[in-house]
């Protein structure tokens, strides 16, 4: 099975100049590439894992933070991205603001890339471990080879290609799991009974686990450990669109579109797939926990006397899943987490080579001394992470550390963008002190807070003094976002106000929403306008919303 | 030349939809202890074979009913 995919990756891989060429893409190949660029195992396994901690909770990541802000990325934002023809995010920080804003984001979204391929090198490692019985550090070191070589054999060259197939092959590939689940337990009605157990067990209200929004008047009364106020804007706000207006490894799918309608239009296709993949991921997890608590003991006990929740989805295939289709799970697997870390060292390669290197440390160098340095970037990029990923065996549920890592970069970042984009008395010492604060209010926010249950160091509370103490590490996660997202928008503003432009309105033509001509879509049918569509996504989260109320 | 994507995702799901079904019909029952009892390998290689020759035939529809021009 293994194979087959192989040999068919290869075929693939030598058809695809077309999309090198440069030529147009349609919207609904560069819709299914952008949510497959963000489909990587870090949302399999975490969603699945974020499923069986905080149960049905956990969709609030699609219905009230991924379609609100994709629905912003593609009406607002893509028009600046898709026209000022910037490649990555510190090319646009450069445009609109200067070299050293773009240096800052450069480095810490270096540092973005390096945890996000750590944590897909765990989750790899793990299922080795599972799969193979090697020991976990053995199984590291598998992983880094096969990431190695994946990369120089130019994995990432047929991105788009491969993640369209990829799209299918984790959908197709995982639906079976889900059918089997649901059947074993007697369906919704099933799971919810075996759920509330799970919530009486862990001192809730029986339907804690299936209730979205009911027990969100208190934090103590739901398993994430946040009311609606954080929740709105620290993970609705702050860190999803963070996360989707300012991560280029999924943006850039976008700008591969043929045209600028395109362009806006991927996100919005993009958005319907994304509205259903909660009964993808977040399901299984949520049966793994049902299956634990009546089973006694389905999932393994991590070294805190925690379920390791990032085994639910690994245990749920080997569980249902009989040798033949087990293959066809495992490459849906492999494939999610080869490209994850692929994309991400890759992304790491280019933002060091070309962003910091090129521009800062020798500048002037041939082409064959930058590629050199790129492929020592690609080998300490490889080495960084499974240092990253090392780190991931303290968290029992990888979405944690991901957050955590996003309301660092991402949260701050959106108010820089939010600002400079909207204002264009946004200067450039605004901007980069403002994202410097906005960091450093991340840190400050992290270090002097704590979940509840754990010691201080990795999980926050290191800088002393713990000033409060939440009830989960996603409680934790979208304050620091919301934090250092203020942090960063008033900093920036105040900022902005006592210093002077620099970039005259003609450099800033394209690059601010008050000096960019606006699109004319008049001539369209009303139906196929963006705006349309994207009321009517809006309209279908807001009904998921209240379906699971 | 202009390839649509809708070939090699039809021909793999295609490929490993038979792949799939032929092993459901001879592979031991004893294997779908797991699976509830039910020949998962042969009903889902079916649906796998069926999304395989659909995208294939949507593909070669395309071809035929003008030269390839991609985007909108």
């Amino acid at each position: 099975m293994l194979g087959i995919g192989w040999a068919l990756r290869r075929v693939i891989r030598s058809s695809d100049d077309f999309f090198l060429s440069g030529r147009s893409i349609p919207a609904w190949i560069a819709g299914l590439a952008f949510i497959s660029a963000n489909l990587g195992a870090q949302e399999v396994i975490g969603m699945a894992a974020s499923g069986a901690k905080y149960g049905i909770m956990t969709s609030h990541f699609y219905w009230v933070g991924a379609m609100p802000a994709m629905v912003f990325v593609g009406l607002f934002m893509m028009p600046f991205y898709y026209g000022s023809r910037a490649r990555s995010v510190p090319e646009y920080l450069k445009l609109r603001f200067d070299e050293k804003t773009r240096a800052l984001n450069a480095v810490t979204f270096a540092v973005m890339t390096i945890f996000s391929s750590g944590i897909s090198m765990y989750a790899l490692a793990k299922l080795f471990e599972l799969v193979l019985g090697w020991s976990f550090h053995g199984s590291i070191i598998l992983s880094a080879v096969i990431v190695l070589i994946y990369i120089f054999l130019g994995g990432l060259t047929s991105a788009i290609y491969n993640e369209v197939l990829q799209f299918f092959l984790i959908v197709l590939g995982f639906l079976p799991l889900v059918l089997l689940g649901l059947k074993d337990v007697g369906g919704w009605h099933g799971l919810t009974a075996k759920l509330a157990t799970v919530a009486t067990n862990s001192g809730f209200a029986p339907g804690a686990w299936t209730h979205s929004w009911t027990y969100m008047d208190a934090p103590s009364h739901n398993p994430m450990g946040i009311e609606w106020f954080g929740l709105v804007m620290g993970l609705g706000f702050a860190l999803s669109f963070g996360y989707w207006c300012t991560d280029f490894l999924v943006v850039q799918r976008a700008m591969a579109a043929g045209s600028m309608t395109a362009a806006r239009r991927t996100p919005l296709y993009a958005a319907i797939p994304k509205m259903l993949m909660p009964a993808l991921v977040i399901l299984p997890g949520m049966l793994a926990i049902g299956l634990h608590a009546s089973r006694g003991g389905f999932l393994p006990l991590g070294s805190d006397g925690q379920p390791n929740y990032n085994l639910a989805i690994p245990m749920m295939l080997a569980h249902y899943l009989p040798s033949g289709l087990l293959g066809l799970g495992l490459t849906a697997l492999m494939a999610s987490f080869m490209s994850g870390m692929a994309g991400n060292v890759t992304a790491f390669n280019s933002v060091w080579t070309y962003d910091i290197y090129q521009t800062h440390i020798r500048p002037g160098q041939t082409d064959a001394h930058y590629l050199r340095v790129g492929h020592a970037a690609t080998v300490f990029g490889i080495a960084a992470s499974v240092v990253a990923a090392y780190s991931a065996t303290r968290f029992n549920n990888i979405l944690d550390m991901l957050q955590l890592v996003f309301s660092f970069v991402n949260g701050p970042l959106f108010a820089t963008f939010l600002l400079g984009m909207f204002w264009r008395r946004t200067t450039s010492h605004g901007a980069f002190y403002g994202l410097l604060t906005g960091t450093i209010t991340a840190a400050l926010h992290y270090g002097l807070t704590l979940p509840r249950g754990v010691a201080p160091g990795i999980h926050g509370g290191f800088l002393g003094a713990v000033l409060h103490t939440y009830p989960s590490e996603m409680a934790l996660n979208f304050w620091t976002a919301l934090f250092a997202w203020t942090g960063c928008f008033v900093a920036t503003l105040l900022i902005s106000l006592f210093t002077k432009r620099t970039k005259t309105d003609d450099e800033l033509r394209g690059l601010v929403y008050s000096l960019t001509p606006r699109i004319q879509e008049g001539y369209m049918p009303w139906y196929k306008r963006p705006v349309t569509l994207a009321v009517g996504i809006l309209v279908a989260a807001t009904v998921l919303n209240i379906i699971f109320w | 030349m202009n390839l649509d994507v809708r070939f090699p995702i039809g021909g793999m799901f295609s490929i490993v939809g038979a792949i799939l079904t032929i092993y459901g019909i001879f592979s031991s029952p004893a294997i779908y202890e797991k699976s509830l009892g039910i020949n998962v390998n042969f009903w889902w290689g079916l649906v796998l074979l069926v999304f395989g020759l659909v995208m294939l035939g949507l593909a070669f529809r395309a071809l035929r009913a003008k030269p390839p021009i991609s985007g909108e």
